[in-house]
């Protein structure tokens, strides 16, 4: 019975949202302010029945209703509870649902948050956002319902979660990119409706930036997340692979903090308002690619988990329509936004234009690679790949004057600026940036960081220019806490950049790999600190089995501590997965993880004396630092959005 | 020329030169770095430089798989037609099994042997890598 009311309050928000499209337009035809209202009370009610379903579905999965086939597919009675909820976004449409409430969560914000919008605005907003979310609640209840039954004969239990998600991070890691992906409909639903609207006045580039820099920040947490679960859930170790779905996830990033900055010149100078818009629609667009690069299985991936041709076309379709539909919006209403400012050449606003531009370039590189072998394939029928150093390639060019430009942002003025005293205020720190990057590898290491000496000069740079800028920005206002919470955001996403970028040079060039054979009793030294194996036992948990390595970790400050990498066969599907054991730090990670066990005659009973086993034991210095930077720019970001709210309402 | 026109030949200048450089990097990393992928029927007939790094795709042969002085593993690709010998130093992926399909990267060193650098599993019980049928066995 649940399940049918789950599907029924689906179909409800159907036509609800079909309503809360069709109304506001009448409104907005018939300049009628009474229809245009509808699109509040029509928003909220779609979210209530979009709710009330996640929820009936988040209750079936609890009480394990092998009826429904999603639950079947993707949940067992022996998972532990709180994976069984997580199980929800586990697989196609668990998370197709989870997206569409995430969207109708971020419309009805929107709704609520944004008082001050005028009615005849926000009226299109609702409709361009419903027109979104029917898109996808059709392709949801047309080829992927999570509440369809097998009746009469359903299994007595499940096929069990892929064990890779029995995790936390992937508990959080879903929910968090979904919020960045689908937030950045909403600056694009406000800049479809500024084209719309056909009036240059309306201030929608200053509405825009809380939502764009919310959407920014969440999918940043949501990259970081992922990359440290890929860190020490796949067990190899690297923390980015430029796999197709990761480059699904950085393109629409990489846009989105060009469209973050794009909507500071057109809010503040009015200047290159058509580009922002632009931006806008392109990171929308990249986003629903995303999707769509992911959901189709177009892409042979390891994120890749389910993928059924005729779900790509629909999302192809979908995506044609909404990229189709809003360049020729924009190309029929968009030549009103040019601008006749005159432009500085050394002003904020030029260096902020090259900024967005490098991003741009950076995004179509890794675009490039990503979506090359599709279309080669088509072309030539030729199956081929791209190897990961083209996108180490193309994009650390592009980001070395993207990092020289972060901080002289904050740093040169709206309008005219003299170059030379520019300059002057900056070629100080930047001399020291380059001293430190060369010293203190010497200093600590006894050897240079060889090329990654440029991306340690530009880290450090970016941290040490913001702290300059920041001081200086105190020290005129009277004081640090009369800073504005847009310049501690912008404090704190700058030098998270920094420190980003600080731990990939530093990681990259000093980490070891090392890939051993090791029997129980043998010592391993990694830089200095020992690792002995000491022992290997068996283990069990309520839905899997398998061996746990016990090995002894000698600090280099005389401290020792036991690691337990284990090697885990889940009972349900077969597979088998490898849990690492980290001593994290902020200096240096030790990462073990178990490869497989040597002994060439399995029957033989294992005795523990003799046991050999491959073994991963990697040193990963500074590799925290960027996740850690990431956090802090989403941080930044999340406080400037706040510190606009608040301008917002005063 | 006035000012306004100037501004924007300028723009125009610069725009196309950044372009013109970002395209040549992006072409030359292009060409360096693409791995063309091959079933062990398409090795036979295709002609390869050895200094080309290249993918192929195909079902770990049952009984294959051998493993040599701790960390060198010996096994055979085989898309049921023709097969490819493969030798990999390091540790395999978790879902590396005889029987599964997987694809390997890496250079050819005789015609019908390659010396991998990669080995992937796909995280997928039910995956066929591209152009390999399993029923035709």
């Amino acid at each position: 019975m649940l399940p049918e009311i789950g599907q029924f309050s689906l179909i409800i928000a159907f036509v609800l949202v079909l309503l809360q499209i069709i109304l506001p337009v009448i409104g907005i035809v018939k300049n009628d302010r009474v229809w245009m209202q509808s699109c509040r009370s029509l928003v909220l009610g779609q979210s209530f029945f979009l709710t009330l379903s996640i929820l009936i579905l988040l209750v079936v999965f609890a009480f394990d209703d092998f009826s429904v086939v999603y639950v079947a597919k993707n949940s067992n009675s022996a998972l532990p509870f709180f994976y069984k909820l997580s199980a929800l976004w586990g697989a196609h449409e668990g998370s197709l649902l989870l997206w569409i409430w995430i969207l109708s969560g971020w419309t009805a914000a929107v709704v609520l948050a944004a008082r001050h919008l005028p009615i005849a605005f926000l009226a299109r907003v609702c409709v361009i956002l419903g027109l979104v979310s029917a898109g996808f609640l059709l392709f949801l209840l047309a080829t992927s319902n999570p509440f369809w039954r097998y009746l009469p004969n359903y299994p007595l239990d499940g096929r069990d979660l892929n064990p890779l998600l029995q995790d936390l991070g992937l508990v959080i890691h879903p929910p968090l990119l979904y919020m960045g992906y689908v937030g950045f409909s909403v600056p694009f639903a406000f800049a479809l409706s500024a084209l719309w609207s056909r009036s240059m006045e309306l201030p929608w580039a200053k509405w825009m930036r809380s939502w764009t820099l919310s959407a920014f920040s969440f999918l940043t947490i949501g990259i970081a997340l992922g990359s440290w679960w890929a860190y020490y859930e796949l067990g190899w170790g690297g923390w980015w692979f430029w796999d197709p779905v990761e480059n699904a996830s950085l393109m629409p990033w990489l846009v989105g903090l060009a469209l973050v900055h794009a909507l500071m010149m057109s809010d503040k100078r009015r200047v290159f308002q058509g580009w922002t818009l632009l931006l806008a629609i392109i990171t929308f667009a990249l986003s629903l690619l995303g999707a769509f690069l992911v959901r189709s299985g177009i892409l042979t991936s390891v994120h890749a988990f389910a993928s059924d041709p005729a779900r790509g076309i629909f999302l192809l379709e979908l995506l044609v329509v909404v990229i189709g539909g809003s360049l020729a919006l924009y190309a029929a209403y968009g030549k009103r936004l040019i601008s006749t400012v005159r432009i500085e050449p050394w002003s904020r606003e030029t260096l902020m234009l090259v900024f967005t531009l490098l991003l741009t370039v950076a995004t179509a590189a890794v675009f490039l690679g990503t979506l090359f072998p599709i279309v080669n394939e088509v072309l030539t029928g030729q199956k081929l790949s791209v190897g990961f150093p083209y996108f180490n390639n193309v994009f650390i060019p592009c980001f070395i004057p993207i990092l020289l430009l972060i901080p002289m942002g904050p740093i040169i003025k709206w309008g005219k600026n003299s170059i030379l005293d520019l300059l002057k205020k900056i070629q100080i720190v930047f001399v020291v940036s380059i001293l430190l990057a060369v010293i203190l590898p010497l200093a600590f290491t006894q050897k240079t960081a060889g090329l990654a000496t440029i991306g340690l000069t530009l880290g450090v740079w970016v941290v040490l220019a913001t702290l300059q800028t920041g001081y200086e920005k105190s020290k005129q206002k009277g004081g640090l806490l009369k800073l504005s919470l847009g310049a501690y955001g912008m404090i704190l996403a700058h030098a998270g950049m920094g420190i980003l970028v600080i731990g990939i040079s530093i990681v990259s060039h000093f980490e070891i790999e090392r890939d051993v054979a090791l029997s129980v009793g043998e010592t391993l030294v990694l830089n200095h600190e020992k690792i002995q194996f000491m022992d290997l036992r068996r283990v069990e948990g309520s839905n899997f089995m398998g061996y746990q390595g016990d090995f002894l970790l000698a600090k280099t400050g005389g401290e020792s501590i036991h690691l337990y990498p284990e090697k885990r066969t889940y009972v349900v599907q077969g597979t088998t997965l490898t849990e690492t054991a980290i001593d994290p730090g902020i200096w240096r990670d030790i990462y073990l993880s178990l490869g497989e066990s040597l002994e060439q005659d399995k029957k033989r009973n294992v005795k523990t004396n003799v046991t050999r086993w491959s073994v991963r034991a990697y040193y990963k210095p500074f590799i925290r630092w960027i996740w850690g930077g990431a956090l802090l720019m989403a941080g930044g970001g999340l406080l400037a959005a706040l510190g606009r709210r608040q301008k917002g309402a005063s | 020329m006035n000012v306004v026109q100037k501004r924007r030949l300028y723009f125009v200048l610069i725009l196309t030169i950044c372009s013109l450089v970002a395209v040549l990097l992006v072409i030359a990393a292009l060409r360096e770095n693409i791995n063309l992928f091959y079933t062990p029927s398409e090795i036979k007939t295709a002609t390869i430089h050895p200094k080309h790094r290249l993918r192929i795709g195909g079902i770990v042969q049952k009984g294959s798989v051998k493993q040599h002085n701790d960390l060198e593993t010996f096994f055979v690709v085989t898309d049921f037609k023709q097969t490819v010998s493969v030798s990999y130093r390091g540790i395999l992926p978790d879902l590396f099994k005889e029987g599964q399909g997987v694809v390997v990267g890496g250079y050819l060193l005789e015609p019908n042997h390659l010396k991998a650098d990669e080995v992937l599993a796909k995280h997928d019980e039910n995956y066929q890598p591209p152009g390999v049928n399993q029923n035709a066995a």
